[in-house]
């Protein structure tokens, strides 16, 4: 039988899962996981292999936009399906030619001051979860700063650089794409947000400001809209995003600031 | 040049030898992602047909990124020994398969001709490989190092304890560390990724590591894999540094994107030993290398990314590390798709870089958008036992919070201790013994007090 490594006397004083969230002091029989944690180890897999590999419910996004009065453009990547997606990075972050001619028709005269993208990226739960409550806190952020917004676009085999030809499309001064990120074991569901102001086809990734992790026991919406918002003010007063914003920011006379 | 076969009729035809070799590799997602790849399974073994007719000399004659533009080109050049290869230096790629994998090739023979070969060559050969065959011929050749235990003897495995934190909590780390050196784990190296880049950070994390390891008494070596320039800054600054990271690549270019060059890994290398931390003659340097580094850069030149990887192993040999490993799966499905791309990969990365003589070893892990799982790092873990891989890397149950990925767990070093028979450094076996965490077959058995009520007894991260 098994001989089970019962915790030595000294150990009840220190209990290293106080220290980390990491799996530590899981236990074993010879080399194995008790049952419990290797299934639950399992059952953490399963999540983010379902958060990559499930088509984000795009009818049922779209139908809760529109209630709160939003109306939304859906776009495709050049990527057409999730097998391809994920091996083809650069796909997904082109637009479909039906696509751009799609939000080309959308866009006004005028233009646009900001565009929400929303984009399945890597994790469909992260957006089916979070995409909807974030744009709900964060409009209101935008009209309280006198801002137009683009219908918002809901972007299938979506990477975050795919909001710079959506925006471009729209004629969109700043792009802010809501995008599922890369799935890790503790957290299936973390929507990211990249603020780009002047969106073009080939802009650089150092252009992007990233509010990260926003979800149910990280960063909470509310807090990120308002993150999100800070960014956005910072960015049309300056013209500029990216690694240069927080210097171009310190150059505003103090009036604007 | 162009290179030509002919299967039944069918002429194939290959404009150049990057062109061959990218055609002539085993099929994975990064190759096809650059458009490098072959089209089909058959115009793949035309390519790995006419390379294994290719003289090995051919590679001596025709560069894949020229010297005029690439310092590692040039590194590669410079260090070729005309002496150490000729006794491979009359056949094809094919028959130096044959020549590797036959018994009359010992260890000797290996080690001797290791500085005769090319990154090219090895590459090449790797392709008409199977699993198999490079298995038996990495179990063959032993590459050995030393700091403060000796690395990469034979029937033996080391560990990377790799207890890392997403915000590198003093606590967190030395808790990670603990539960890991629980399990046995850590005689290659306790190793910190950390969160961030800053030079305070960097001490810090070096400062408790090598707390734990005075106090504890244990004879290994202990690294924060922050960029050398932290490294340098650290030790300028006194800091206790045992071994100097570096992430490189196989391409100046690429090495560039790293935000390094030969001239600063020298630099490193030399700040490194300057500290005399190791026993005389040690081994202070730490690498880490990936396929799909270079192409993620666009830094490959058309180059295949197996063989852009075996040319980072230029680099690393060059500055005589204690420790190499491949991060064989981390780097994404884009470059690597499934287990079946991963654990060729591994096995390759290990087999190239242990022909060049590098101390290899692999972190054998996956992430969560590659189609790969705990059973495929078993299958690898497995095989690399077999083939005498230097050291393996492991986390508390496989699942690192810091880079969200999945690595082996402590566990998977029990099991290669007690199902496989590979017990860690001599030194560090001992170790284990007297502080009471294994008997006398080297079988775990408990938790001593030293290490439960080590977090009491440290100055640096407190009660």
């Amino acid at each position: 039988m098994a001989k089970v490594i019962e915790p030595s006397v000294a150990d009840k004083t220190l209990d290293l899962k106080e220290m980390t969230d990491a799996r530590v002091s899981l236990g074993r029989h010879g080399a194995g996981l008790p049952t419990q944690a290797q299934l639950s180890f399992l059952l953490d897999h399963a999540r983010a292999r379902e958060a990559v590999w499930t088509s984000v419910d795009r009818a049922s996004l779209i139908d809760r936009l529109n209630r709160i009065g939003l109306a939304v453009i859906g776009v495709d990547s050049m990527a057409p399906d999730r097998s391809i997606y994920v091996r083809r990075p650069d796909l997904g972050r082109l637009l479909a030619p039906e696509s751009t001619e799609r939000l080309k028709q959308a866009g006004t005269a005028k233009g646009y001051d900001v565009a929400i993208v929303v984009a399945d990226g890597l994790s469909s739960s992260a957006v089916d979860l979070n995409a909807v409550p974030l744009i709900e806190a964060l409009v209101p952020k935008l009209a309280g700063l006198n801002l137009s917004a683009a219908p918002i676009v809901m972007a299938n085999q979506a990477r975050v650089a795919l909001g710079d030809p959506a925006g471009e499309a729209l004629g969109a001064k700043l792009t802010i794409v809501l995008v599922g990120e890369r799935p890790g074991l503790s957290a299936a569901d973390s929507l990211g947000a990249y603020i780009t102001y002047g969106p073009k086809s080939g802009n650089p990734d150092s252009g992007r400001n990233c509010v990260s992790n926003i979800r149910d026991g990280g960063l909470p919406i509310r807090e990120a809209a308002e993150a999100i918002a800070a960014l956005v003010r910072d960015m049309m007063k300056t013209r500029v995003s990216g690694v240069a914003l927080k210097a171009a920011v310190a150059k505003l006379p103090a009036s604007k600031v | 040049m162009a290179y030509k076969t002919t299967i039944e009729q069918t002429v194939f035809r290959f404009d150049d030898l990057k062109t061959l070799l990218a055609k002539a590799t085993p099929e994975r997602s990064g190759d096809q992602l650059a458009g490098i790849a072959a089209e089909g399974p058959v115009e793949r073994l035309a390519a790995q047909m006419t390379l294994a007719d290719l003289p090995l000399k051919a590679f001596l004659g025709e560069e894949l990124i020229s010297s005029d533009d690439d310092e590692v080109s040039r590194l590669i050049a410079a260090r070729h020994e005309p002496a150490a290869f000729s006794a491979v230096s009359s056949l094809t790629v094919g028959e130096f398969r044959e020549w590797l994998l036959k018994p009359e090739t010992t260890h000797d023979r290996l080690e001797a001709v290791t500085w005769g070969l090319t990154p090219e060559m090895v590459a090449a050969v790797s392709k008409i490989m199977r699993l198999q065959d490079m298995i038996a011929v990495s179990a063959k050749r032993r590459v050995v190092t030393r700091f403060r235990n000796t690395i990469g003897l034979a029937g033996r495995l080391s560990t990377r304890n790799q207890p890392n934190h997403p915000t590198d909590d003093s606590r967190g780390i030395i808790a990670s560390a603990i539960d890991g050196l629980l399990m046995g784990s850590g005689d290659a190296v306790i190793g910190v990724n950390p969160a961030t880049d800053a030079t305070d950070d960097y001490i810090r994390i070096v400062s408790l590591l090598d707390e734990l390891r005075e106090k504890l008494a244990i004879p290994t070596q202990t690294c924060c894999l922050g960029h050398v320039t932290t490294a340098i800054q650290a030790i300028e600054k006194g800091a206790p540094v045992d071994l100097v990271f570096q992430s490189v690549a196989g391409s100046e270019k690429a090495n560039r994107g790293f935000g390094v060059d030969l001239a600063l890994l020298k630099e490193a290398h030399e700040a490194g030993r300057s500290l005399g931390r190791g026993m005389p003659g040690a081994n202070v340097m730490y690498f880490e290398t990936g396929q799909g580094a270079a192409l993620s850069a666009d830094a490959h030149f058309g180059v295949d990314q197996q063989t852009m990887e075996v040319r980072a192993y230029a680099v690393a040999r060059e500055f005589d590390p204690l420790l190499v490993n491949t991060v064989v799966g981390f780097i994404g499905p884009e470059y690597l798709f499934n287990g079946k791309q991963i654990i060729r990969a591994g096995i390759e990365d290990h087999f190239c870089g242990k022909l060049l003589g590098l101390p290899m070893g692999v972190d054998v892990c996956y992430t969560n958008h590659a189609d790969a799982d705990q059973e495929d790092m078993d299958t690898l873990l497995t095989l690399l036992c077999a083939a005498n891989v230097n050291f393996v890397i492991t986390v508390p149950g496989a699942d690192d919070i810091m880079l969200n990925y999945q690595s082996l767990s402590h566990h998977d070093a029990v099991y290669c201790r007690e199902t496989l028979k590979r017990p860690p450094a001599p030194e560090f076996e001992q170790w284990l013994s007297e502080i009471g965490l294994t008997d006398r077959d080297g079988a775990l058995i408990g938790e001593p007090a030293a290490l439960s009520n080590y977090v009491r007894s440290s100055a640096l991260i407190g009660a």
